[in-house]
């Protein structure tokens, strides 16, 4: 018999924006313990929140990219719980009504289209921190009061290759729209799973919700530890119990921390320190409009405008740093199909070589775009193009300088390549022979010893028409 | 000097008649006794060095405020940077803020000089000033009574002649019902109208800091100080400051004001009930019209205000965990026992039996069948208080049911303690303005006091005919022996 398993999905967005959700501070990642605090965001007594309108701005725009229902008259709602990294005691949170509802997000996971529904978006603040030496447990509120979106989606998943179409596709959204920097490793993206296992039709499962996924990589590594898990439990005859586990990447399963009889009771109400926040037609507009294109809406505009090819198109949008930079350069240089192989080629070439992240790309797109003009205008050849691209990324190389100093630029006076292909021509006589007897391979051994000569700058075209002319006649 | 009103006293402040020094030092020597337990800090060093600077503000010629160079006293659960701020309790017996409370700054900045903080109920919780850690406060009119509370040290101050002006909380009647049993004024303004920014809440969505003087006109210049908008207080949306000027209306005509007969019935001292229909007759005889109605929803408003107050109290003193600031038990090991023993023994019995009653009313199971029902009947009585304005212009009832009463005489009774809220507590969950004044005494010579209650942001009209009342009456101008003069 087979088991489908069913799939939710609670994704944390830490927001970009300068401040934090109630106060002044920065949401600058580290800094030194309890650094970026102020009354406000440490819980000191007699202080109040006051809302950061990017938050709501931030949390609107993706609703809309999701295609959600806003929320025109929404509300704050007190969790209260107590733990060391929760200076209030409560998490300032929405559960009756969050800003964002009703969305969608289609993906593609293994040749099929999907729909994914989005459940509800809410706001929150972020907790702090602890820190465990071995002199004790140390509390670090920087992080405190960080705005927080939690993307919950419906339980529409079956598959590991679903959840990671989508969290890809999530993260591209996130990044395009400037709302979340996306760095799993530093917790601005984190997500948990709800999982449960059932017969293909039958009624949904006991499902299991699964914390501390810190990769794409783990998140799915999890599910499928958790899918078996269930299903052993299942067919050994066993029940399974609604529970909070914690994955432990480095062991490769998860735990259970506690089970639904414990599950706090977070006594929520609303939060009586804010006003219920209206959001009217004008300001819905105004952040409509800050709304910038999308990937697939750039994929798109890049087959259509430029002629680029599906697959160039596609891995170009697969990070906005990417598509940014292909953007700065071909508007530079002019030259949009060259750019775009440039860096679909060589330069993605050399991200390999060096483990480089899109996302810590640091490439001067002038001087890509130099380079990609210095190709296209015939004044280096393929050769040299190819070591300048090298030394602009390993470097920072100016492309320009790099060549004149390697002597790279392209050789063109049809003098010089004349004197090199009758030297080769006399120096050869065997080979010139064996081409005037027909054997064309012969021209190539011929071609490539004046390209030599010429120290590899020559233009091949016009050493090609020259040697041919003087073989010939 | 200490006879004078704090108007009268920055008039000759300002007339270079009186040291702004030469004022504190006096309050200084008189609060020094402490006989009441008034006061809980008093920061003399802090007082005469800010005197000096005021003084030296006003010899320049800068325009402060009618109340520059007053010394002030402030409830303790008013945040100040530096001076230790405790709401009475052994939770916070050591806190010393580090930063100012919005109204410490308007203040400050208005020329008053900060002289002390005052003793309360602990965190607010109570209505007689017994229930904070470091003893309760005394009656000025007889010390073997209670003063009120919580804001009871605010009340015993000004009648005791300690303070010339005062700031307190009213979260349930705590400005009101201590002005009334200690012979002073006091306003409650609209919930909105004053920043709550660095009052530490009790229940923050019926918190309100206001006055507590001599006189409405008093009070009413403090208010104009302390009120209007605040970028650090969402709820505080008040669009300018209260600017009440200093003219006082004769008459009172055209002003219809509502009695709501049944809260003369049955559980009020009939000493109460005569003072204050007396007042009734007084605004009347001053060209007020009286008309008599019947208050809806008596039975329901202290169920709604208790379930409520303590819902929002268990959330806001969640946070004194004995992790950051203030009591950590000394016995604690694990991190269960720092937060259980330390509140165990760092909050007191009144507190605990509010944090437990909010705590349940919030757990699920219980949110719909109590929580829920408590915010249904605070928008009934909202929308009857809506329908009442429509046809009065202030509603005038008594504050609280009895006089003083002595101390210890309620504590093991907390329903009585309650009840004895019923007349003020639904303009907290309102959101209304209301003035509290003296109106006579009983038998045994304890002060009377009535309220004024107005729709929101009415404090103006509410004013104008207090004013009128004392300038017609002179019961506000009495004060205990010991409290007039020194």
């Amino acid at each position: 018999m087979t088991w489908e398993t069913v799939i939710g999905l609670e994704v944390h967005a830490e927001l970009s924006t300068k401040s934090k959700i109630f106060c002044g501070c920065t949401t600058a990642f580290g800094g030194e313990p309890n650094t970026h605090v102020c009354p406000v965001c440490s819980g000191m007594p007699g202080v109040l929140p006051r809302l950061n309108r990017a938050v709501v701005e931030y949390a609107v725009r993706l609703g809309l990219a999701l295609g959600c229902e806003i929320t025109r008259y929404c509300k704050f709602d007190r969790k209260n719980y107590f733990y060391p990294d929760l200076p209030k005691a409560y998490q300032v949170s929405q559960l009756y009504s969050p800003i964002c509802r009703d969305g969608r997000l289609d993906i593609e996971a293994g040749g099929q289209a999907k729909t994914v529904g989005i459940r509800e978006i809410h706001m929150e603040e972020d907790a702090g921190k602890l820190i465990h030496d071995a002199q004790g447990t140390f509390m670090d509120f920087n992080r405190c009061g960080v705005p927080l979106l939690e993307i919950v989606s419906q339980p529409d998943f079956r598959s590991v290759g679903e959840v990671t179409a989508y969290l890809e596709k999530l993260r591209e959204i996130l990044l395009y729209l400037g709302v979340c920097d996306c760095k799993m490793q530093e917790g601005s993206l984190r997500a948990d799973v709800n999982l449960s296992v059932r017969r293909p039709d039958g009624e949904f499962g006991v499902r299991t919700e699964m914390k501390n996924l810190n990769s794409f990589k783990a998140v799915g590594r999890a599910i499928e530890f958790e899918r078996l898990r269930q299903i052993k439990v299942l067919e050994s005859g066993g029940r399974i119990t609604q529970e909070t586990r914690r994955w432990d990447d480095e062991a490769g399963e998860s735990f259970g921390m506690r089970s639904k009889e414990n599950a706090q009771d977070y006594r929520y109400f609303p939060e009586p320190d804010l006003l219920p926040l209206r959001i009217g037609e004008d300001w819905l507009e105004q952040i409509r409009e800050t709304i910038p294109e999308l990937a697939h809406q750039k994929r798109e505009r890049y087959v259509r405008d430029f002629g680029l090819s599906g697959f160039e198109a596609t891995v170009l949008t697969g990070h906005k740093s990417l598509s940014d930079l292909f953007e700065a350069v071909s508007e530079r240089c002019g030259y949009p199909l060259e750019a775009a192989r440039l860096i679909t080629g060589e330069i993605m070439r050399l991200m390999n070589v060096t483990n480089t992240l899109p996302e810590d790309l640091a490439l001067d797109a002038g001087k890509l775009s130099a380079l990609v003009s210095l190709m296209m205008e015939g004044k280096i050849n393929r050769n040299a193009y190819k070591e300048t691209a090298e030394a602009v990324f390993m470097s920072g190389a100016d492309p320009e300088a790099y060549i004149s100093e390697k002597g790279l630029l392209m050789v063109n006076d049809s003098d010089a390549v004349s004197e090199a292909a009758g030297a080769v021509i006399a120096a050869n006589p065997d080979a010139a022979a064996d081409y005037r007897a027909g054997k064309t391979k012969a021209f190539g051994f011929l071609m490539g010893q004046v390209m030599r000569k010429l120290g590899g700058t020559a233009n091949p075209d016009a050493v090609k028409k020259i040697l041919k002319n003087m073989l010939d006649n | 000097m200490l006879n004078m009103s704090a108007l009268k006293l920055s008039d000759a402040v300002r007339a270079k008649k009186l040291g702004v020094a030469e004022a504190v030092r006096a309050y200084l020597d008189k609060a020094a006794g402490n006989g009441h337990n008034a006061f809980l800090t008093v920061d003399g060093e802090r007082a005469l060095a800010r005197a000096g600077a005021v003084q030296a503000r006003l010899d320049a010629g800068e325009l402060l405020s009618p109340l520059a160079g007053v010394p002030i006293a402030l409830k303790d659960n008013i945040t100040t940077a530096g001076v230790r701020t405790t709401c009475a309790s052994k939770m916070l017996g050591g806190y010393v803020p580090v930063y100012n409370a919005t109204v410490v700054e308007k203040l400050e900045r208005a020329g008053l000089v900060v002289m002390g903080k005052l003793n309360m109920d602990e965190f607010a919780m109570g209505g007689s000033s017994e229930t904070g850690a470091f003893g309760p406060v005394r009656n000025p009119w007889d010390v073997s009574r209670v003063a009120g509370g919580s804001s009871g040290g605010s009340a015993a101050a000004v009648a005791g002649g300690e303070i010339p002006i005062a700031l307190g909380s009213d979260t349930g009647g705590s400005i009101r019902q201590p002005c009334s049993f200690c012979g002073v004024t006091g306003i409650k303004p609209t919930y909105g109208s004053v920043s709550r920014y660095g009052l530490i809440a009790y229940a923050s969505s019926l918190d309100q800091i206001g006055p507590v003087g001599q006189s409405v006109e008093d009070c009413a210049a403090l208010l104009s100080v302390i009120s209007g908008p605040d970028e650090k207080d969402s709820t505080c949306v008040t669009g300018k400051a209260f600017d009440f000027g200093r003219d006082i209306p004769e008459k009172l005509d055209g002003f219809v004001i509502g009695l709501p007969r049944n809260y003369f019935g049955g559980g009020i001292d009939g000493a109460v009930r005569q003072a204050v229909l007396a007042a009734a007759e007084e605004l009347e005889d001053a060209g007020g019209r009286v008309e008599e109605f019947e208050m809806p929803l008596m039975d329901y408003v202290i169920p709604a205000y208790y379930i409520i107050a303590c819902a929002e109290a268990s959330s806001n003193l969640s946070r004194y965990d004995g992790l950051k600031y203030g009591y950590r038990s000394a016995s604690a090991n694990t991190l269960s026992e720092v937060y259980r023993l330390s509140r165990s023994e760092g909050f007191g019995l009144e507190v605990k039996r509010r944090i437990m009653l909010g705590s349940f009313v919030l757990s699920s199971g219980y949110y719909d069948a109590y929580y829920k029902k408590a915010l249904q009947t605070r928008a009934l009585i909202k929308d009857a208080y809506d329908g009442l304005f429509k046809r009065f212009d202030m509603i005038l009832s008594p504050v609280a049911p009895t006089t003083a009463y002595r101390l210890n005489e309620n504590v093991d009774d907390p329903m009585k303690m309650y009840m004895g809220d019923i007349y003020t507590v639904s303009v907290n969950l309102a959101g209304l303005p209301a003035v509290s004044l003296p109106c006579g005494f009983d038998g045994k010579g304890l002060p009377v006091g009535f309220q004024l209650i107005g729709e929101a942001f009415s404090e103006k009209k509410l004013a104008a005919a207090a004013m009128a009342y004392q300038r017609r009456t002179d019961w506000h101008t009495k004060r205990p022996a010991g409290g007039e003069a020194v």
